[in-house]
């Protein structure tokens, strides 16, 4: 199919690109931008009038849910929410039910992924065996059946030991490990940050020091082992500014922040609002504002959804009891928006951090619009505002802290490979 | 996203009882002004009065207890109430019925009023937001949250020895990170407007920022208790007195256990509360809790007389 984009405004961050052009798509590669190839006919063309069009966003954690967790939410329910929220490029993490720790488990999720042709999935493999901290996965087999990157994202670190060696294996191929920092010990039973509003409100908490701590490990083991590390979903000032040095010391340490941790705080727990119940917890505001500015000046590399469905049963629970995680994949575009207008950012800078920086970070050749490369695009009206409700969001997960908010960003298009697998 | 007080509908009258932050100095002197006329149906021949006539009020105990829940069930008969006990930590919830479940089965029932308790903060919260408009919560204590009527039982027997909110230094002192009863104590304190609320304790039982909540912060007894009209012990939980957070109750009962030679560093008038139960030897000496500034027994009565305001007052206010 030959699809013709015209009169949009083209932001491409990777190669700098801001200007009403057009782009040409054939065999599912972009084939030109600006003047027609000699001879094209297209079989679509797509006016996109005022609207943007850019590369197929990349998100660093969307929980598909499956293997094993379908009461949640199924494969076919999450992919259609993520491409109805623009985003072509998904990294999988490992914690479904058995975790992707097998060749054989992750060649099946990718399969079904393909025959469902949506989105591209990238699982990440699990550091571990049964995410439990003890012994190796095989991950040169891993990465031969699809997975990127490796990791241990619930938050269970293995003990320093064995993430050592985890580290050093990963190392001697050229993955590189993503980690949720956390030291379980400060955790434990914790469902709220360690201030004012677990204090008033009697829930347990996790202080800031057992991210930190992890932070602090973690860093020492990259400079121990050389590999190349990504810490997932930073929450705190703190810990933002110990990888702020060591990326200034030359350590090749990158991370990413969560819609969710990107606008809010402890405070709008409210009275006991179970979607704010999130892992890491929402800190304060002072936290929040940090990790704005830190994706400013570059030490954050990406903004990601931190998409986890869960079943409303799950949510309607007392808040310590309930279950953790909102759903967001369909919000990644809207609330970076959010963000990038309220620090009166250039659309470009703004989208390069859900589009070619995430991608850069996942090692995928994704998230730009070069030529020659394949026709992943999300084109969306940045004028249009729309109400986040039940019948808006497409995945079977409804939770999530922004329900009832109006919030700008409204996707028209997404083509993955050159095909269109979404319009509105 | 913050929403309106979920205890007060939109002309600010009372609906549910679930937490003394928030509320009104006005709406807490109602109640103790009410309790104030129940105290006598309390000391009467005939101790009924037939105000909530045909009512059901269901006592929804997720977490044992005998104390709180006897109070609340002599508290509704005394207004004629038909009171129904579950003690759902050994049915429902053991089967598997959820929280939310075990509320709508007795919604259907015709519940008027719902007392909860449960061991999660937060519970009663989440029941009256999912009750029908016309049934009314009372938080009978959840989690480390709130447990307000214990706090009014308190703030009414504060009223009832010292003449006058406003002039007067508090201290709680225990263990106020885990305690419901210490939250709610300081929020009806600070809103009545008592100028200096103290919290005494060691480090490892104090929330993070309590000082937020408006109350000075001390760890030694000696300084804590110097000009303290009022003493508010708390319960120490057997299951924290020896591991992390304290080493033994013999270490704690030496430094932070009341006992004559420590009361007598607060004003010679002041008054001394316990919620029970004691341990005795262990937050209070028994010369202090037999004493007669010990005021731990008229709590008690007057907690029915409290409770008994509280229902009414709900009962009253239909939506």
């Amino acid at each position: 199919m030959k699809i013709h984009i015209k009169n949009g405004r083209l932001i491409d961050p990777k190669n700098g690109i801001d200007a009403v052009q057009d782009i040409f798509i054939a065999k599912g590669k972009i084939v030109a931008i600006g003047a027609a190839p000699d001879e094209f006919q297209a079989s679509r063309v797509i006016d996109a009038q005022s609207l943007v069009v850019c590369p197929g966003l990349v998100d660093l954690s969307v929980r598909l849910r499956e293997p094993g967790l379908e009461y949640m939410a199924t494969l076919e329910s999450e992919m259609a929410a993520a491409v109805a929220g623009g985003v072509t490029s998904i990294a999988c993490p490992p914690d479904t039910d058995p975790p992707l720790d097998e060749p054989g488990l992750v060649e099946m999720l990718k399969h079904r992924a393909k025959s469902l042709n949506q989105a591209n999935v990238y699982p990440i493999g699990a550091l571990t065996q049964g995410l439990k901290g003890e012994r190796l996965t095989e991950m040169a087999e891993l990465n031969d059946a699809g997975c990127v990157v490796f990791g241990q994202p619930d938050g269970l670190l293995p003990n320093l030991r064995v993430l050592m060696q985890a580290m050093l294996y990963a190392s001697t191929f050229g993955f590189s490990v993503w980690l949720r920092p956390q030291e379980i010990t400060l955790t434990g039973d914790g469902v709220a940050h360690d201030g004012e509003v677990a204090t008033r409100l009697g829930l347990l908490t996790v202080p800031v020091c057992a991210e930190t701590i992890a932070i602090g490990n973690i860093i020492l083991l990259t400079k121990e082992t050389g590999v190349r590390v990504h810490l997932c979903r930073i929450s705190s000032a703190e810990g933002l500014a110990m990888i702020r040095s060591a990326r200034q010391q030359g350590l090749p340490i990158t991370c990413d922040v969560s819609i969710n941790h990107l606008h809010l705080s402890d405070m709008d727990i409210g009275f006991f609002d179970s979607n704010c119940h999130l892992m890491p917890p929402l800190r304060s505001s002072s936290d929040r504002d940090a990790l704005r500015h830190g994706l400013l000046d570059g030490t954050i590399g990406a903004i990601c959804s931190d998409h986890a469905p869960v079943d409303e049963d799950a949510k309607l629970l007392p808040f310590g009891q309930s279950e953790v995680g909102a759903t967001g994949v369909e919000l990644l575009l809207p609330l970076t928006l959010k963000w990038g207008s309220e620090m009166r950012l250039p659309l470009l800078n703004v989208l390069s951090k859900i589009t070619s920086d995430p991608a850069r970070i996942l090692g995928i050749d994704a998230g730009h619009l070069s030529l020659g490369s394949a026709a992943d695009i999300c084109i969306f009206d940045p004028d249009h505002y729309w109400k986040v409700t039940s019948s808006a969001i497409l995945s079977q997960g409804k939770n999530t802290p922004f329900m009832g908010m109006e919030i700008p960003g409204g996707v028209k298009y997404t083509l993955v490979n050159g095909h269109i697998v979404y319009e509105h | 996203m913050i929403n309106r007080n979920p205890q007060l509908d939109e002309n600010g009258v009372l609906q549910h009882l679930l937490t003394t932050e928030g509320l009104p100095a006005s709406v807490l002197l109602h109640i103790l002004d009410t309790a104030e006329s129940f105290v006598g149906v309390t000391e009467r021949d005939v101790k009924k009065i037939p105000l909530l006539r045909g009512k059901s009020i269901f006592n929804l105990f997720f977490e044992p207890s005998t104390r709180t829940r006897t109070t609340f069930e002599i508290a509704a008969k005394r207004l004629s109430a038909d009171v129904f006990n579950l003690n759902i930590a050994v049915s429902a919830q053991s089967k598997g019925e959820t929280l939310l479940d075990t509320v709508n089965n007795l919604s259907a029932m015709n519940a008027d009023m719902f007392v909860v308790r449960h061991a999660q903060s937060g519970a009663a919260h989440l029941i009256a937001k999912h009750v029908q408009p016309d049934i009314h919560v009372i938080n009978a204590g959840d989690g480390s949250h709130a447990h307000p009527t214990q706090a009014l039982l308190d703030m009414f027997t504060i009223r009832r020895y010292k003449s006058d909110f406003r002039n007067l230094r508090v201290a709680i002192i225990g263990d106020i990170l885990h305690s419901r009863v210490a939250r709610s104590q300081i929020h009806a304190l600070t809103t009545l407007g008592v100028p200096e609320v103290r919290v005494i304790a060691p480090k490892t039982l104090l929330p993070k920022m309590v000082e937020r909540l408006g109350v000075h912060v001390y760890h030694d007894m000696a300084k804590g208790l110097k000009d303290i009209d009022v003493l508010m012990m708390l319960r120490l939980q057997n299951e924290r007195m020896k591991g992390a957070n304290l080493p033994s109750p013999e270490e704690y009962f030496k430094y932070y256990g009341l006992t004559p030679e420590k009361l007598s560093l607060a004003r010679r008038d002041a008054i001394v509360m316990h919620p029970g139960p004691m341990n005795r030897g262990v937050e209070i000496d028994s010369e202090v809790a037999d004493g007669k500034q010990s005021v731990i027994l008229p709590q008690v009565t007057f907690g029915i007389a409290v409770r008994m305001a509280v229902m009414s007052i709900l009962a009253g206010n239909q939506v």
